[in-house]
C-alpha cells in the first residue's frame, strides 16, 4: 500500500513538538520532508554496513547528498500520480510510499520482496502502484513515464502528474533526448528532475556536456525550467511543488535541475578518490541532511529531544525491516518457474531451458 | 474481391481499433491522409480520431511510450517505418518490455510491427530481417506471417497476447500476395503449419521465403519428389514438435530463411532437429540463408544475396540424392 494518500495524518505523528501558528503547515511539510531524508540516510547507512559485512550481493548505490531534492520529488505526488525514480532516490521513494521492507527485501534477495531475487537494488518498483521499476539503461524510463501519462489521459483521468528523475550523466543518452522531446510533443503533465551531482561514476561535468547549465535545455525542449540548490530543502520543496502544480495544471513539462555533490562513491565498491578536495568545499557540496537538521534546530521546528526521538524511531523501523527480511527465504532455483512471459503456452520450451 | 497482405494488415488494425478501446497505433507518418510509408494505416486516423498518432523520429521513445501505455492498461501497436530502424528501439523492446514480466510480475502487452525483408533496390538499411535477433532474447513472441490469412489473424492475436510481440510483416508480400477473402478462423498462435504434405524432404521456412519454397516444391514434383513444407508462422516460440514430426516422415531437412547466416532461426531449427531427432535423419540437414554481407542495393546483387529459388532447388536436389 502506498502511503501517499495518508500523508497528512502521518506527518502530524512524525512531527512532535511542531510550532503552532500560521506557518505550521509549511513547517509540518518541512519536517515531514526531513523525516524522509533522515529515513533514507539511516536506511542507506545500514545498507552500506550490510554491504561491507558481505550480506548484500551485487551493488549498493546510495543517495547520500541528494536527500533533499529526492525527498521533495516524492512529497507532492498524490494517489493516482506516477513516480519514476532512478539511482539515488531513496528519500523520494520513501516519501512516495515505498515501504522499508520493499527496500531491504530487494537488497537482501528475499522471495517476499517485489523483485523476488530476480532483480536487485535500485531496479525495484511496483508498476501496478504507479512506481516504475527502472531498467539500468539510463534515459529509458522517461518515455515509459510519458506512455503512462498519455494512457491516463486517453482513459479520461484528470488531475494526475508524473515525476521522473535522472542524473546529469544519464541526461546525455540518446534515449533521454528522445524521451524528453516526446514528452513535450505529447504535452503530458510531467516533471523531470535532473540532479547534477557533478559526477557520472568517475566522469566530471566537463566530459559530460558543454552547455553552461543543463536547465538551459528547457527552452530547447519546450519545457519550463527551474534551477535549484539541491542542498537547500526549502528551495527544493518550493520549486518542485511549483513544478508539480504547473504540470498538473496543464502547463508544459517542467525541467528542474538541482546542483549537489554525490557524497558517496558511485556505488559502495567505489572510494571516489577521483573527487578533488577543493570540490568538497563548494556550496553545492553541503550535506543536505546536516544542513536541514541545523535549520530545524535553529528555527525551533523541533527541539533536540524530538530530533533524537525521530532518529531512534527510524533506526528502530530500519532494524526491524532488516531483521524481518533476513529471516525470509532467498529464492531457490528449483522453486523458480523460469518463465519470461505471462502467457504460459507461448513460452519457448521452458522445460529445456 | 481479392485482399492483399497489406490490406489484411490494415483490416486487422481497423478491426482492432473498432473492437477494442485500449488499442492505439503509434508511429512515424502513419496519421493524417498519408497513412504510413506503406499505407498500412491509410484512412484509420480519420476513422478513429486520436488513436492513430504520428510520432517524432524516435524509435526508442516510441516503444518506451508504448510500454508505459501498456502498463496503464492500453494495447498499443507501434509501427516501425522499416524493421531496420527498430535497431534504435532494441533496448526498449528487449531490455525493457522483454524483462518486465520476469522482473516485476507485470506483463507488457505491446505489439511492434516491423516492415521487414528485402525488396528490389532497398539496400542495406531498408531490407533487414531481424526475427532471429529478437528471438535470441527472452520475453518476446516473434511472429513472421507468410500468408494474407496469417497476416490478418496473427496481428489480431498479437494484440490479444498479454506479452510483447514483435510482428515481422514482409514488405515483399505487401502488394503481390493476395487471397480471396479475409479468414474467419485463425490457426493457433505458436503452431507451425504443414503447408503441403510430402515424404521425401522437409523444408522448414517462414515469411516471404515460403513462396520461393512452394515454387521449388512445384518444380521438384515434376521430377517425382514430394516435398513437405513447414511454415513456422511464429519463430518464437518455435514449434519444434511439428518440425520433428515432419522430419520423422521424410528423414531429410532443409531450413530456409532470409536473415543473415550467423545463428538465427534456421540454425535453431537444425540444432533442435539434430539434438532431439538425430535418429530421424537419413542425410545431413542443410540450411540456406542470406549472405554474410550487408544487403546490397542493386537488384543483380540483391537477388543473389538472398536465398533464391535456384539456390534452394540446387540444395534440395543435393539432399534428395544423398
Ligand atoms: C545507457 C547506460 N550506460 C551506462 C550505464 C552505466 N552507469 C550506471 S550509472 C552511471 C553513471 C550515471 O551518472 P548520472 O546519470 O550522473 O547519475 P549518478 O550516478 O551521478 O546519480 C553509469 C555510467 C548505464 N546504466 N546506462
Ligand atoms: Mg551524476
Amino acid at each position: 500500500m502506498l502511503q501517499t494518500a495518508q500523508r497528512g495524518k502521518k506527518s502530524k505523528k512524525a512531527a512532535p513538538g511542531k510550532p503552532s501558528g500560521k506557518s505550521a503547515g509549511v513547517h509540518d511539510r518541512f519536517v515531514e520532508a526531513f523525516r524522509w531524508m533522515l529515513t533514507a540516510r539511516i536506511l542507506e547507512d545500514k545498507l552500506a554496513s550490510l554491504y561491507r559485512g558481505g550480506m548484500i550481493v551485487g551493488g549498493v548505490y546510495l543517495g547520500r547528498g541528494q536527500e533533499a531534492v529526492s525527498a521533495a520529488c516524492g512529497m507532492f505526488l498524490q494517489k493516482g500520480d506516477v513516480f519514476g525514480p532512478l539511482i539515488r532516490d531513496q528519500a523520494g521513494r520513501s516519501a512516495f510510499g515505498e515501504p522499508l521492507l520493499d527496500v531491504v527485501r530487494t537488497y537482501l534477495g528475499s522471495v517476499k520482496g517485489p523483485m523476488r531475487g530476480r532483480d536487485g537494488n535500485i531496479h525495484r518498483g511496483r508498476p501496478r502502484e504507479n512506481q516504475l521499476a527502472m531498467i539500468s539503461h539510463l534515459g529509458a524510463m522517461i518515455p515509459v513515464m510519458v506512455g503512462k501519462l498519455m494512457a491516463k489521459r486517453m482513459k479520461g483521468e484528470k488531475d494526475f502528474v508524473g515525476l521522473t528523475t535522472i542524473g546529469e550523466g544519464g541526461m546525455q543518452t540518446g534515449a533521454s533526448h528522445e524521451g524528453l522531446n516526446i514528452a513535450a510533443v505529447e504535452q503530458v503533465p510531467l516533471v523531470v528532475v535532473v540532479t547534477n551531482n557533478h559526477w557520472a561514476y568517475s566522469t566530471p561535468n566537463e566530459r559530460e556536456f558543454a552547455c553552461a547549465n543543463l536547465v538551459d535545455r528547457a527552452i530547447g525542449y519546450g519545457y519550463e525550467g527551474h534551477k535549484i540548490d539541491g542542498t537547500d530543502l526549502n528551495q527544493c520543496l518550493e520549486v518542485i511543488e511549483t513544478a508539480v502544480k504547473r504540470a498538473r495544471a496543464g502547463r508544459p513539462p517542467q525541467l528542474v535541475v538541482a546542483e549537489v555533490l554525490r557524497l558517496a562513491g558511485h556505488g559502495e565498491h567505489d572510494d571516489a578518490s577521483y573527487v578533488p578536495q577543493e570540490m568538497k568545499g563548494q556550496p553545492f557540496a553541503q550535506d543536505p541532511v546536516a544542513r536541514t537538521e541545523k535549520f530545524i534546530l535553529g528555527n525551533g521546528l523541533l527541539n533536540a529531544d524530538a530530533l533524537k526521538q525521530m532518529r531512534a524511531q527510524i533506526a528502530k523501523e530500519v532494524d526491524e525491516a532488516v531483521a524481518t527480511a533476513q529471516q525470509e527465504d532467498p529464492p531457490h532455483p528449483r522453486e523458480e518457474d523460469w518463465r519470461s512471459m505471462s502467457t504460459g503456452d507461448l513460452l519457448d520450451r521452458p522445460q529445456l531451458g | 474481391m481479392a485482399v492483399t497482405y497489406l490490406e489484411a494488415i490494415r483490416e486487422a488494425q481497423t478491426k482492432l481499433l473498432r473492437d477494442d478501446p485500449r488499442v492505439f497505433i503509434y508511429g512515424q507518418d502513419i496519421a493524417g491522409k498519408f497513412g504510413g510509408a506503406f499505407k498500412a494505416t491509410k484512412g484509420l486516423a480519420e476513422k478513429f480520431p486520436g488513436r492513430v498518432l504520428n510520432t517524432p523520429i524516435s524509435e526508442d521513445a516510441m516503444v518506451g511510450t508504448a510500454i508505459g501505455a501498456a502498463l496503464e492498461g492500453m494495447r498499443p501497436i507501434v509501427e516501425m517505418q522499416f524493421a531496420d530502424f527498430s535497431s534504435i528501439a532494441l533496448n526498449q523492446i528487449l531490455n525493457n518490455a522483454g524483462t518486465h514480466y520476469y522482473r516485476t510480475n507485470v506483463p507488457v502487452p505491446i505489439t511492434v510491427r516491423l516492415p521487414s525483408g528485402g525488396t528490389k533496390g532497398s539496400g542495406p538499411f531498408h531490407s533487414q530481417s531481424m526475427e532471429g535477433l529478437y528471438s535470441h532474447y527472452p520475453g518476446v513472441v516473434v511472429m513472421t506471417p507468410a500468408t494474407v490469412e496469417d497476416a490478418y489473424t496473427m496481428l489480431i492475436d498479437a494484440v490479444a497476447i498479454d506479452d510483447p510481440v514483435v510482428y515481422c510483416e514482409h514488405k515483399y508480400l505487401y502488394y503481390h500476395l493476395k487471397a480471396e477473402a479475409l479468414p474467419k478462423d485463425s490457426f493457433p498462435v505458436g503452431k507451425a503449419r504443414i503447408v503441403r504434405p510430402g515424404r521425401d524432404l522437409t523444408i522448414v521456412t517462414y515469411s516471404a521465403m515460403l513462396h520461393e519454397v512452394i515454387g521449388v516444391a512445384n518444380e521438384l514434383q515434376g521430377e517425382g519428389f514430394e516435398i513437405e513444407i513447414v511454415d513456422l508462422r511464429t519463430v518464437k516460440p518455435l514449434d519444434t514438435a511439428t518440425v520433428l514430426a515432419s522430419v520423422a516422415r521424410t528423414g531429410r531437412l532443409l531450413a530456409v530463411g532470409e536473415a543473415f547466416p550467423w545463428g538465427g532461426v534456421t540454425a535453431e531449427v537444425i540444432s533442435r532437429v539434430t539434438t532431439e531427432g538425430f535418429h530421424l535423419l537419413d542425410a545431413a540437414p542443410v540450411r540456406i540463408n542470406a549472405k554474410d554481407t550487408p544487403i546490397p542495393y542493386h537488384p543483380n546483387l540483391w537477388s543473389e544475396h538472398r536465398p533464391n529459388r535456384q539456390m534452394i532447388l540446387t540444395k534440395a536436389r543435393q539432399i534428395l540424392q544423398e
